[in-house]
């Protein structure tokens, strides 16, 4: 655990990267997050995943599966891979402000 | 973080339910840590791409004790059916996708997917049969030049 500033706000983070509190979340530590893990620029279709993911863990206290995210979110598979090559639960995960999915799938 | 694994190559030999998904997981799991992953099928494994099979994968129940069931009973017309059935609908659940569906979510994850050459040769199989995710039929020195650099799972 280590608490950093992001984006002019002090958050805490996990030994991950990820953030503890959903609720210290704002757009502006999105893009800084996101920056981070490679990813220069959050597009439309980067936000619509990001947000997708945040609204579903917040809803129902977990985070969707890669099948979920790719049939719900409106951004298939293949391009949810070019998106977020590193991982486009985990990251999405981590740039929406949400713990780290737990899931197999 | 120097020792993270980077890329993997998964063998998939066998051809129940039980034997298919571990190797899907794995590959599965790597694209989803954004890591490297070729899926090598070989055997019975290659029903899994096999467009004509993979849609009628089921559990051994006959010589396997992980299922706690009599031999005699696991060899009556319809227990492979019926098991392979309630799985199917406690994977769901788990929202495990069917194996087509999986195999094709697996290829779309940018993960390779390659046959066998001396079972698609020994099965009398062609292309043709295969899913068209399958990117080639490799031999098994192919196979090898293919995992260079990365680890080698055989399930």
């Amino acid at each position: 655990m280590s608490t950093v500033t992001l984006a002019g706000t002090s958050v805490e983070l996990d030994d991950d990267g990820f953030l503890l509190d959903a609720r210290q979340w704002n757009e502006q530590i999105a893009e800084e997050i996101a920056r981070a893990n490679g990813i220069e620029e959050l597009t439309d279709r980067h936000w619509q995943v990001v947000n997708f993911m945040r609204k579903s863990y917040l809803e129902t206290g977990s985070a969707p599966s890669i099948r979920t995210l790719g049939k719900a979110s409106g951004v298939p598979i293949k391009e949810l891979y070019e998106l977020l090559p590193k991982g486009p639960a985990k990251l999405a995960a981590k740039i929406g402000g949400i713990p780290k999915p737990r899931g197999c799938i | 973080m120097s020792d993270a694994i980077e890329k993997v190559s998964i063998i998939i030999s066998k051809g129940s339910l039980e034997g298919i998904y571990p190797g899907l997981i794995m590959a599965n799991g790597a694209r989803m840590e954004g890591i490297e992953a070729n899926v090598f099928f070989t055997f019975f494994g290659l029903d899994a791409i096999n467009s004509a099979k993979h849609d009628h994968v089921k559990v051994a129940t006959v010589g396997n004790p992980g299922l706690h069931l009599a031999t005699w009973a696991g060899g009556v017309p319809g227990v492979s059916a019926l098991v392979t059935h309630q799985l199917a609908r406690e994977m769901e659940k788990l929202d495990i996708p069917p194996i087509p569906e999986f195999v094709e979510m697996i290829a779309d994850s940018g993960a390779g997917l390659y046959a066998c050459k001396a079972s698609v040769d020994l099965f009398k199989l062609s292309s043709e049969d295969f899913i068209p995710q399958v990117e080639d039929i490799i031999t098994v020195g192919e196979f090898y030049a293919l995992a260079g650099g990365g680890q080698i799972i055989f399930t």
